[in-house]
């Protein structure tokens, strides 16, 4: 496939906008709304969600080993276990079992085309499995309905759980009215799934194999485990003699006792069910009888799994045959790659598309590869089908992290596809105007990678020198021509406001005013008025907080000193985190060690260090555990916090909120925290600390501002930047005070709302009036 | 101990739209007659003093099975916790039973009703060290949303009755 170009990826996503998006929002928004609700009355969440991932660790570790040892159980119960290296492999095979199948017992049914029903397989879509069997001369027919839409349809899937979840009630019911033509032209849900049963239950009766995928696979019994709502699974499994499981190798897990945490947790991750409606757990061949429709009269339990003569005749033996195939196709070496592993942990909730705002936005189509769609899919296409398929949509990961909550078996997608973001620039080609960027990628960073991630990616230095030019930077950066060539170069879109850089950086303020003796004078004197708390504070001037939001560190640092507490504003290193959102991990990991370097004095001399921008924070306390050593990860994480929950700790130690700007008890704030700082935990802390002094705070339950770092300033993703953004700002407007803790939120909000949106610290500050 | 297990499993089946009828075994056959809807098809129950109304079909041929209405099956056990009765795949075709026709009449021992989904894996574990290796786990009624809103009774049954045999 190859890569758009950015006006092309724009047009793209204005149309999915136009077209899909509303269906997908209220499907995928619903379920996770659900997943919600299902996982807060989960008592042992956190528990199952970690025996989850342990037992995928495990079982990851030891696949060849249970690769055997399903195939021992499988041969045993009287099945085959074939191991598919490639998409060729396995369908050659499956196109050969129908035949011989085929040819054994007889076509069933009317005519003599080979018929095959399908359910429950997206590794089949992988494979395009549809595909070789029609040109094998097999008919396939899909039996989950919102397959057999797509197939109906012509489509392609766009979500792991609910391929169909783009296509609205109307347009399935035109289409079937178009394709059928029934006397009665269907109109509603009930009349379309009454007319899809009917017509499926016809092919499902006279097919000759049953084709399904597999949630998981209990290696030491043999067992296939489905995990469906519908219950057509099991009719494709039991209803045909001839049963194909098509699973790839990762759904190998080694004993029924592991079954447990995933049958309960599958459907709460998926569609916040407590449990789905059919977990089905076949050992096939089963001992189901196999029902002969062709043979009416036939008492259905005279076949079954014993060899009937009368059935022989008849054509059919009455026995079963079962066959697992089992994929590879690139996930062996997944494996055996330290970075893209985990994937293959993920058992297909599709938790991580419905959390995703982006996916809300523009759906599985815009925010998918060539199978699999949503957070994961980077990983998976990157492992599956290369690099190429997986650079795509990469792009439309903003790192937000809110899929990291989601995920039962707590993968790191935000990391994933950092590291797919990396290896894609890495393969890439230079480009032209080099001169704007020269000098921004350091020598870490191999070539290939475009203009507008190492700008982004060096934000840093880009910041230092606007900073140290201003005002004529500003100024120069809304006039048109400059405008122009930002976007043409950087793709950076002329219709957002660029941020206004400060000429006296947070860094240079602090100085001015006399620095850390200054400080210390200061609180000591607001600890002279109150409880005594012993801590000292290194403030962390992020490339945001020092050169454009000054406010709000100078709004921190006033906090801090009335409540008693002397703070230190060195110029620190970047975090990385600019560099990350670009996939520069070694520029990330470059920077994290000179930050760590740079603090670790002053956290063996027992500091705080405190830190305002959530995304910052959240490098600290995530990717520095893959860039730091294990020690000195643990020392910076336990060691750092975000500001409103530092704040939050001195109250509850005895600080007196009353230095601070209280309100009157319940004067109404609307809050939005943070994609990154509600990954953390950390949005509670800010609102306790709110309501402590006086606020009401009403929290925003929109995953994600939708601007994200850098991701709201790109060309072809402003659009859909803006209407992610305005789904938050529909919850907030009514609010007379609104605050966000990241920039990027503020900013964002700022732009759709036409009024301040401050730091809730500047709420707090002494003093402090947000406007 | 299990009154309360019983009744837990009831409040699970409320939720999902289920009906539970808590029957003596000695009225069971009555009371099945009651609620079937014919024609109907059946599995053998392997309960002490329990049998299946006479106007109920077992050993069903495939068109009374595909005609049938209603299908009653015994089942090896339920989880109160989530409402869920496991029926096993076995030769008499329990399996067909509870899956073709639109209801379906699930029968279980009170003694069967697990509390959670651990104690019933606990019983699927002896059920496939005794040699029942293929269970489903049902729970409420066959759903989709795929055509737009919920339906229930796509390819499984729209309608299904538990019904826990007391006293045994
Ligand atoms: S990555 Fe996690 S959340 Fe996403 S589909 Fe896989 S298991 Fe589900």
């Amino acid at each position: 496939m190859a890569q758009r170009t950015r006006s092309e990826r724009a047009d793209r996503i204005r149309q999915l906008l136009e077209t899909e998006g509303g269906a997908v929002h209220a499907h995928a928004s619903a379920s996770n709304a659900r997943r919600y609700e299902t996982y807060d009355a989960t008592d042992d969440l956190e528990a199952l969600r970690i025996e989850a991932r342990s037992i995928k660790e495990a079982a990851i570790d030891r696949l060849p080993d249970l690769i055997d040892t399903v195939r021992e159980a499988v041969e045993a119960n009287g099945g085959t276990v074939y191991v598919a290296d490639d998409a060729a492999d396995a369908n050659a095979y499956v196109a050969d079992v129908v035949e011989s199948r085929t040819d054994a017992a007889g076509i069933a049914g009317d005519d003599d085309t080979p018929s095959v029903v399908k359910s429950k397989s997206m590794t089949t879509e992988e494979i395009d499995l549809n595909d070789a069997l029609e040109a094998n001369g097999i008919a396939v027919t899909e039996t989950d309905l919102g397959e057999w839409v797509l197939q109906v349809a012509d489509d392609t899937p766009s979500h792991i759980v609910g391929p169909a979840m783009h296509i609205s009630r109307e347009e399935i019911a035109e289409l079937f009215n178009e394709t059928f033509d029934p006397d009665e032209p269907l109109e509603t849900a009930e009349e379309l799934t009454r007319f899809a049963r009917d017509h499926l239950w016809e092919h499902i009766r006279e097919a000759d194999v049953g084709i399904t995928g597999a949630n998981f696979v209990v290696a030491d019994t043999g067992t296939i485990t489905l995990v469906t709502n519908e219950g057509n699974a099991r009719k494709c499994a039991v209803t045909p003699d001839t049963h194909v499981a098509i699973a790839g190798v990762e759904k190998l897990i080694p004993t029924l006792s592991d079954l447990e945490p995933f049958v309960d947790i599958i459907a709460k991750s998926a569609t916040g069910q407590p449990i789905s409606q059919y977990v089905t757990m076949l050992s096939p061949p089963t001992d189901s009888p196999t029902v002969d429709f062709d043979a009416p009269e036939e008492p259905i339990t005279s076949g079954g799994a014993s060899t009937d003569e009368a059935a022989a005749a008849s054509g059919h033996a009455g026995e079963r045959d079962f066959h697992l195939v089992l994929l590879d196709n690139g996930r062996m070496d997944m494996r055996e790659d330290d970075q893209l592993r985990e994937t293959l942990y993920c058992i297909r909730c599709g938790a991580c598309s419905n959390s995703c705002t982006n996916f809300h936005t523009v759906g599985g189509h815009g925010f998918g590869g060539e199978t699999y769609s949503g957070g994961i899919a980077t990983g998976w296409e990157a492992g599956v089908h290369g690099r190429e398929s997986a650079a795509e949509f990469n792009d439309l990961c903003t790192g937000c992290s809110r899929c990291v909550d989601a995920c039962p078996v707590k993968i790191d997608i935000p990391w994933i596809n950092t590291v797919v973001r990396d290896r894609v620039n890495r393969s890439g080609e230079p480009e032209a105007y080099d001169f704007l960027v020269d000098g921004l990628t350091p020598d870490l960073e191999g070539g290939g990678i475009s203009h507008g991630k190492r700008f982004f990616g060096n934000i840093g230095t880009v910041a230092k020198a606007a900073s140290a030019t201003a005002p004529v930077s500003n100024w120069l950066t809304d006039v048109d021509p400059v405008r122009g060539l930002l976007e043409r170069t950087l793709g950076i879109d002329r219709r957002r406001d660029l941020p206004s850089f400060e000429r006296t950086s947070l860094v240079d303020w602090f100085r001015s005013r006399g620095g850390a003796d200054a400080s210390k004078r200061r609180a000591d004197r607001a600890r002279s008025r109150g409880a005594a708390i012993d801590r000292e504070v290194v403030l962390y001037a992020d490339v945001y907080t020092n050169y454009v939001d000054t406010d709000r560190g100078k709004a921190a640092v006033r906090t801090l000193e009335s409540l008693g507490i002397p703070v230190n504003v060195p110029d620190l290193p970047e975090s990385g985190r600019a560099a990350l959102s670009q996939g520069m991990i070694a520029t990330a990991d470059r920077q994290a060690s000179r930050l760590y370097a740079a603090v670790a004095e002053d956290i063996d001399a027992g500091r705080d260090v405190v830190v305002i921008e959530p995304s910052d924070l959240a490098a600290i306390h995530r990717e520095y555990e893959r860039l730091l050593p294990e020690e000195s990860f643990e020392r910076l994480r336990s060691n750092s916090y975000e500001i409103c929950e530092y704040v939050y700790g001195l109250l509850e130690n005895g600080a007196d909120p009353a230095a601070l700007s209280t309100g009157d008890g319940d004067e109404p704030v609307a809050y939005h925290s943070h994609c990154q700082q509600r990954t953390l935990d950390l949005e509670a802390p800010t609102v306790a600390v709110l309501e402590r002094c006086g606020y009401a705070p009403d929290t925003s339950d929109a995953e994600c501002c939708g601007m994200a770092g850098s991701f709201g300033y790109k060309r072809e993703y402003y659009e859909l930047s803006m209407e992610v953004g305005e789904r938050l700002a529909t919850q907030v407007e009514g609010a007379p005070t609104v605050v966000a803790s990241g920039t990027s939120c503020g900013d964002q909000l700022e732009t759709l709302l036409e009024r301040d949106v401050p730091h809730p610290i500047e709420l707090l500050a002494p003093d402090g009036s947000p406007t | 101990m299990t009154v309360d297990t019983v009744g837990r499993f009831e409040r699970a089946l409320e939720g999902l739209e289920v009906g539970l009828e808590r029957v003596a075994a000695a009225d069971a056959s009555e009371r099945i007659e009651r609620i079937v809807q014919e024609p109907a098809v059946g599995v053998a129950l392997p309960f002490d003093g329990v049998t299946l109304p006479e106007s109920i079909t077992t050993e069903p041929t495939a068109a009374e099975l595909e005609a049938a209405r209603t299908g009653v099956t015994p089942v090896g056990f339920a989880i109160a916790e989530y409402g869920t009765v496991a029926v096993e795949s076995t030769p008499d075709g329990a399996e067909p039973v509870a899956l073709y026709p639109e209801r379906h009449v699930a029968v279980v021992a009170e003694s069967d009703v697990m509390s959670d989904l651990s104690a019933g894996f606990d019983r699927l574990a002896d059920g496939f060290d005794a040699g029942r290796d293929s269970v489903v786990f049902a729970t409420g009624r066959s759903a989709t949303g795929d055509m737009g809103e919920l339906v229930h009774g796509v390819h499984g049954p729209g309608d299904v009755t538990v019904i826990v045999l007391e006293g045994r």
